[in-house]
């Protein structure tokens, strides 16, 4: 455990240093001044008169930032507040996050925006930002006010949960918020070929008698939003990409220079549809588990920069909400708590992906995907890192978990690497 | 051999000893039904709750017979359900018969998987009366046990299965029984009622045939399934009388077949549209024979369930 009493100027020294910039893990100390890196040198120890955080023994890097988090606040407040939605990101060593607009009411008014960053002051264990919604209550028909949404702070557009099926609102909604900069998050899923589906398409939902939900029901969806990206200009985000077809679709969109970027979850690079075989309600997600070969894909383009960062899509449901028949349950698991780790314990030390990678997908790379501050060791940039402990074991259970909800098929797992807290703007937040 | 299942999910989980097993146990029940009393005391001071969620006629009538010819204790619930009313849940009512000391719980559920969900909360054992699109072990054991006692051994035979598979609890029943006990399996419908990779089915897999003909030109038997009303509605084929033209079995298709070749049906039927009157009345036809055998397999698979002998059944394993 460590023991640090808050100062405002400070050195961290004796740590392996992650700098995703420049694809760099070495000893290396951080100059902490007025909560912004004043420093990075790149030695194990400094000669100092001010005080030292030893680190030595851990790793220490940007804070993770995670784009796509369903915070629950307001409407769903059984699930998640903002309170514990923000500390099972600082858990998971997350410094900065960005909510989903599917509350109730929506993210639709700049009222939300506003009632949302305020509680976010009050109680809020990490940075917040937010994403509006791209239509009025999320029916995919008017847009809303982009302007004033941003002007109230909203840094990005989603429908996500819904896709917008009129093409020509979509259109209108990428052109509109090319205007202002912001991007559109899109959930790619055609909900007429997705039909009444439950689990991916394929032998897994034909063995446990669900409609299957094919992933050209997610290709389809990207392929149309490639194309208005294209004839708009506007900057396209695609969220959980899931199929080896959609990453096709976009590594050919980006070679055309069209402006999409995507992201992956860890659940869709870890788990199968075959995990299904047994009902586990916690395992319904949307987009679904899919394939092996989907899988294979994803990792490549995890590698080879088709698919631009890491996001978990943590979707908190509670007990009550999971506990029925599978068709019923509300699609989603939680994931900001166990995000690195997992991946560290899954990609990382299997040899598929390196660690500096895996930070980078989850620091610089989600930061410059939605043009949000962090995710650097850049002198004057706010003073956000985490500390791990990549040599120690740790077991996520309901004891340790800090979201309101424990909805994952991770309980009760066994991890390597575990955050040991963060610094958010130079304060020190301890985690274990 | 023991059947040492606390449950009966689905067929997928038994082994050909234990099917082969339930149909022996049947064929012993099968005399039962026709004594002038019709009853046996096997379980007599067990208690069966039988939960229908979805409309049965049949299968529940079949059931609440053989429960009552082995002289087990029953009672009775019935409750269409939706994902939109939010009543008890599926939870909640199942421990609350429990806790009224229920031995076994026979059930149908409109959501596949749903037993093995209620198998998460419950003591009791379970049996499947079919869950959603995923099995109706019963109804395969039936069907079985009707093939057995034509052909002596299923080995080496030939059915084919025709009609909607991807809807059909039915058909991927008969897929895990009759490979596991090595009947070879040819499945036919319209490729939009086909699931995805449905060929790796069953045990060694299946064979997919979409024309009707080829499919059953060596069958030595065919069971039909039921086309329901409303997948017309979402457009999976163009009307009754294209799909009876294409995929009906009328006794001009059967001029064809093998001259042994039977014929069954799950029930219901539609009369003219998977089948044609004429073949359904016919003498190949041994839809009501699966009917009558239908009770001997749940008076089997009860029996067995229940650990074979009243008495000294201890079947709360917890």
């Amino acid at each position: 455990m460590i023991k640090w009493k808050n100062r405002s100027e400070f050195w961290i020294t004796g740590a392996k240093l992650a700098d995703p910039e420049s694809r760099k893990i070495r000893a290396g100390s951080i100059h902490i001044n007025n909560g912004r890196i004043e420093e990075v040198v790149w030695k194990k120890s400094i000669e100092t008169d001010l005080e030292i955080f030893d680190a030595e023994g851990y790793l220490v890097a940007p804070g993770f930032i995670d784009i796509h988090t369903h915070l629950r606040d307001p409407g769903f407040e059984d699930k998640e507040i903002i309170a514990t939605g923000t500390a099972a990101a600082a858990a998971g060593g997350y410094t900065s996050i960005a909510c989903m607009a599917n509350t109730n009411p929506a993210i639709d008014e700049p009222s939300v925006v506003r009632y949302i960053l305020d509680k976010n002051r009050e109680a809020g264990e990490t940075r917040l930002y937010v994403i509006a919604a791209v239509t009025k209550g999320l029916d995919g028909k008017e847009i809303n006010e982009f302007h004033l949404l941003k002007e109230a702070g909203a840094i990005a557009l989603s429908d996500d949960g819904n896709f917008i099926t009129n093409s020509k609102v979509m259109r209108s909604a990428l052109e509109y918020a090319g205007l202002l900069g912001l991007p559109i998050i899109s959930h790619c899923e055609d909900p007429d070929l997705a039909g009444d589906g439950l689990m991916n398409e394929g032998y897994y939902s034909t063995k446990l008698g669900f409609s299957g939900i094919p992933a050209v029901s997610e290709e389809i969806a990207v392929a149309r939003d490639i194309a208005l990206a294209k004839l708009t200009g506007s900057r396209l985000h695609i969220a959980h990409v899931s199929t080896a077809g959609s990453v096709e679709l976009i590594r050919e969109a980006k070679k055309k220079g069209i402006p999409v970027t995507a992201e992956v979850t860890p659940h869709h690079l870890t788990m199968d549809d075959s995990l299904l075989q047994e009902y586990d309600r916690n395992l319904k997600v949307n987009p679904p588990l899919r394939s092996l070969e989907d899988i294979k894909a994803l990792k490549k383009a995890l590698k080879n920069g088709t698919v631009d960062c890491i996001a978990t899509d943590h979707a908190p449901h509670t007990e009550i909400d999971k506990q029925v028949e599978f068709n019923f349950a509300p699609p989603g698991m939680i994931g900001l708590q166990t995000a690195f780790s997992h991946l560290y314990t899954e990609l990382v030390l299997s040899g598929e992906l390196e660690l500096i990678d895996l930070v980078r997908m989850m620091t610089s790379a989600p930061a410059k995907t939605l043009g949000i501050p962090g995710g650097t060791l850049e002198t004057g940039v706010q003073a956000d890192l985490v500390v791990i402990d990549l040599d120690a074991e740790w077991i996520f259970n309901g004891k340790v978990n800090r979201s309101k909800s424990f909805n994952t098929p991770l309980a009760d797992r066994s991890f390597n690497g575990h955050v040991q807290g963060t610094f958010l703007a130079g304060k020190w937040k301890q985690m274990v | 051999m023991q059947f040492k299942h606390k449950n009966l999910l689905g067929l997928e989980e038994l082994s050909s000893g234990e099917i082969e097993l339930i149909l022996d146990t049947a064929d012993n029940f099968k005399e039962v039904s026709e004594r002038v009393i019709k009853k046996v005391p096997a379980l007599r001071g067990i208690t069966i709750a039988n939960l229908f969620y979805e409309p049965s006629t049949r299968t529940k009538i079949s059931f609440e017979l053989a429960e009552k010819r082995l002289s087990a204790d029953i009672v009775n619930f019935s409750k269409a359900t939706s994902s939109v009313t939010k009543g008890e849940s599926l939870r909640d009512t199942a421990e609350n018969i429990e806790a009224m000391k229920v031995d076994i719980v026979v059930m149908r559920h409109g959501s596949s998987g749903a037993h093995k969900f209620l198998s998460e909360f419950l003591n009791a054992s379970i049996v499947n009366a079919g869950d959603g699109q995923h099995e109706h072990p019963t109804q395969a054991l039936l069907d079985m046990l009707t093939l057995r006692q034509r052909w002596g051994t299923l080995m080496g035979k030939k059915v084919t299965i025709i009609g909607d598979i991807m809807h059909s609890r039915v058909a991927r029943s008969n897929i895990w029984g009759l490979t596991k006990m090595g009947v070879k399996v040819t499945i036919c419908g319209p490729p939009t009622m086909m699931p995805a990779e449905v060929a790796s089915m069953g045990e060694g897999g299946v064979k997919v045939e979409y024309d009707l003909r080829k499919a059953i030109a060596d069958a030595d038997a065919i069971n039909i399934l039921r086309i329901q009303l409303e997948r017309q509605k979402s457009k999976l084929f163009p009307s009754f009388r294209e799909y009876f033209a294409v995929f009906g079995i009328s006794s001009d298709i059967l001029k064809n077949v093998q001259k042994d070749c039977i014929i069954m049906h799950p029930g219901p039927m539609n009369r003219g549209v998977e089948i044609s009157q004429e073949v359904a009345d016919g003498e190949r036809s041994v839809i009501l024979p699966q009917v009558t055998n239908g009770v001997a397999v749940r008076m089997a698979v009860l029996f067995l369930i229940a650990g074979g002998r009243s008495g000294e059944t201890k079947i709360r394993k917890g």
